[in-house]
């Protein structure tokens, strides 16, 4: 039993749309278990941020929405997550059809060694979205477009994207998962490999794309979360702490751990 | 006493200096080694580079040198009619002298009834290389104790021995890495001479465009079947055939067991699989080679009997195929390599958009790591068109023209093989094709050599 269950009906707001249900999730690398019974529901079309100290598990429960842990040697997870009320880990899912649907977006930008086009027609090419090269581009600019890319390398597609600046090559990256229509954008960390101005620049990237996609943000920075996330969960040592709204849980956090993470004195 | 011994004692009076070097250092600093500019150790080891390098060089030099000088003196001391002997008859009384002087080692001082000028010249001559001997021991002797006691005399607190001992470490280095560029460069000049000879007999023209290879030369005006002719086409056809063919195999299976190892075999796996195709590469070429004429070239002429197809029983299909599998482990473990150096991150990102294990490997893990596969396959090549051994015992010796893989060819280096084996005069054109052929091997694994790097670095800045 999570303490966030824990809190009384009034304080647990209702959410009038929940895209991502997780109920008691626990993940284990071999014998160390990094989340223990993890409840946490994800509304649509809303920014959820994910705040906690280092090694709390937040971006081990990023990485269990889409399934990459799949990939991880020797990582377990059990429990019930399920999206849309289909559950993830269920035998017949298709990893690749939900990694279609649920795109990530990485701490480090890391484009294809391609260019700029290739890396954004990668996904509708391998999902086969486009039927013809007109098609593709299109995709290619509407996504570039709403990645807020696109004035700024629509004179050189074919360059390789490896010359773009850190902060380009970032929004490059939400480009490419955008372009495979997701319904959820993950992110894991998206801005602590960039400048100020550049992070500038994601965020308000994310907020727009609040209208069509529901994303899910780890970060370090609590300014961060405050910023650009409308609801927030609080992960220690592997449980979900507390999880509201996040103006409620950085004004009037109920758990005193939640108050000492966001006051400084403990992560 | 000898020269062993004189470099002994050398060596002796560098370690006696280190030690005295290191204790004055110690003594002057008043046994605080902080208060001196280096440690002890370096003041010991200037001591003994000045000791060891001054006497070592004379010893080399004395080496290099003294036979010219004791020939002269020899020579000069000899009668009147002995030196005015032609220049070869004197080269070659001055070799019995010396074969003279050996014998009197062995048996003492008869004189076994030579005559007289050979028992001076060779008296003289042993004469002569003790007085050497004593002399280059006396003098380098003499200069490592001068030069131990100079640096000895010049260790103060202050002394930056350190500097020295550094500045002589880093000339050695450039020594020994200028050692193996001037022995390459020797080897391409030797070559090139001989080429150079090669052509004065041979057009350039007939060799490099000729379409037939016969090198046997005429002994007699009346001889049969020995045409000589030098027309390099065929071999080069033959070794560009047969390396094709072992490219065919090698880089196939080899790339496809480096995906394999790389993405799809667990640690367990990947730790005995990837020895055991290594120990492919250490397998002996000369044990591929009985396994190719033995074991493949009869199976594919067998194969090709039950086909319908005239097979010669040494065929560069069965050549080709074992040289292939030899290569294997130069492309895969190379090619593992670099697809292991791909970084995670663009894995997880082609993962991330939903793409399969393949579709990442296909469109994202191999072209990043492409550069170096291309290094590898191209590493694997100059090794094909260089190997022997296999093509000797498989391929056969008969120079077609022909890109019949069933056909028996031969190859560049087997014919530097046959050409050098036996007793040959090292001035006919038959001999001196050998390093003709040995220079435009050499030219072409250069050329794919430089292919090869400048591939790389064009991938490179556009994949990094």
């Amino acid at each position: 039993m999570s303490l966030s269950s824990l809190t009384t009906d009034e304080d647990r707001d209702v959410l009038l749309d929940t895209k991502i249900q997780a109920v008691g999730v626990d993940v284990h690398y071999h014998d160390k278990q990094a989340l223990f019974q993890v409840d946490l529901d994800i509304a649509a079309n809303t920014v959820t941020a994910l705040i906690g100290p280092s090694g709390c598990g937040k971006s081990t429960f990023l990485r269990c929405l889409n399934r990459m842990n799949d990939i991880i040697d020797g990582c377990r997870v059990s429990g019930a997550l399920s999206l849309d009320g289909n559950d993830l880990y269920a035998r017949e899912v298709d990893v690749v059809a939900l990694r279609a649907k649920v795109g990530m977006v990485f701490q480090k930008p890391n484009p294809f060694p391609k260019s700029i086009y290739e890396n954004v027609a990668f996904g509708p090419r391998i999902h086969g979205l486009a039927d013809s090269r007109a098609e593709l581009d299109q995709i290619v600019e509407t996504s570039l477009r709403r990645a807020g890319l696109y004035t700024e390398v629509s004179d050189r597609l074919d360059d390789t994207a490896t010359s773009l600046s850190g902060g380009q090559q970032q929004r490059l990256c939400i480009a490419r998962a955008i372009a495979v229509e997701p319904e959820v954008i993950l992110m894991d960390e998206p801005c602590s490999a960039l400048d100020p101005i550049a992070t500038a620049k994601v965020e308000e990237l994310i907020d727009e794309l609040r209208q069509r996609y529901t994303i899910v943000i780890v970060t370090h920075s609590m300014q961060q979360a405050a910023r650009v996330s409308q609801r927030t969960a609080f992960f220690h040592l592997g449980e979900v702490v507390e999880d509201g709204e996040t103006a409620k849980i950085f004004t009037d956090p109920h758990d005193e751990r939640t108050q000492a993470y966001i006051t400084g004195r403990i992560g | 006493m000898s020269h062993s011994v004189i470099v002994i004692t050398i060596l002796a009076i560098a370690m006696v200096g280190f030690r005295m070097g290191r204790g004055r250092a110690l003594t002057l600093a008043g046994g605080q080694a902080r208060s001196l500019n280096s440690l002890p150790a370096y003041h010991g080891g200037y001591v003994l580079l000045w000791c060891a390098l001054p006497a070592l060089m004379l010893v080399l030099a004395w080496l290099a040198l003294e036979p010219a000088a004791v020939r002269w003196l020899v020579l000069s001391g000899l009668p009147d009619g002995a030196r005015s002997l032609s220049a070869e008859r004197l080269d070659l009384f001055y070799d019995k002298i010396l074969a003279f002087a050996s014998l009197r080692n062995g048996i003492g001082n008869g004189t076994g009834g030579a005559d007289a000028s050979l028992v001076g010249g060779a008296e003289h001559y042993q004469r002569l290389k003790q007085l050497s001997l004593f002399a280059l021991a006396v003098g380098s002797i003499a200069i490592a104790g001068t030069g131990l006691i100079f640096a000895w005399n010049r260790i103060t607190p202050a002394f930056p021995a350190r500097r020295v001992v550094e500045g002589c470490i880093r000339a050695m280095l450039v020594v020994s890495s200028a050692l193996a560029i001037f022995t390459t460069i020797g080897i391409v000049l030797s070559l090139l001479f001989e080429t150079i000879r090669f052509f004065e007999k041979v057009p350039i023209a007939d060799f490099l465009f000729g379409l037939k290879w016969s090198p046997q030369m005429a002994l007699r005006a009346d001889q049969v079947g020995s045409s000589g002719a030098f027309g390099a086409v065929p071999i080069f056809a033959g070794t560009l055939l047969i390396s094709l063919i072992a490219m065919a195999v090698a880089v196939p299976i080899g790339l496809m067991s480096a995906i394999y190892l790389s993405e799809y075999a667990g640690r367990n796996a990947r730790a005995v699989l990837k020895p055991m195709l290594e120990i492919l590469a250490g397998i002996p070429t000369v044990v591929y080679g009985f396994f190719a004429a033995l074991t493949v070239a009869p199976l594919v002429r067998d194969l090709g009997t039950f086909l319908g197809l005239d097979v010669a029983s040494e065929s560069a299909l069965a050549a080709g195929l074992v040289m292939g599998i030899m290569i294997i482990p130069f492309v895969s473990s190379l090619s593992d390599d670099v697809i292991n150096a791909v970084p995670v991150a663009l894995r997880e990102g082609a993962y991330g958009l939903g793409a399969t294990k393949s579709e990442t490997i296909l469109r994202v893990v191999l072209p990043a790591a492409l550069p170096g596969i291309v290094g590898s396959i191209l590493l694997a090549m100059s090794r094909a068109i260089g190997e022997t051994m296999i093509v000797v015992m498989a391929a056969g010796l008969a120079a077609n023209l022909t890109a019949n893989p069933f056909a028996a060819v031969t190859t560049v280096t087997v014919q530097i093989v046959t050409l050098l084996v036996g007793d040959q005069e090292f001035d006919s054109a038959k001999t001196l094709a050998a390093f003709a052929l040995g220079l435009v091997l050499f030219a072409i694994t250069l050329g794919l050599n430089i292919i090869a790097l400048m591939t790389v670095r064009k991938y490179r800045e556009k994949y990094d």
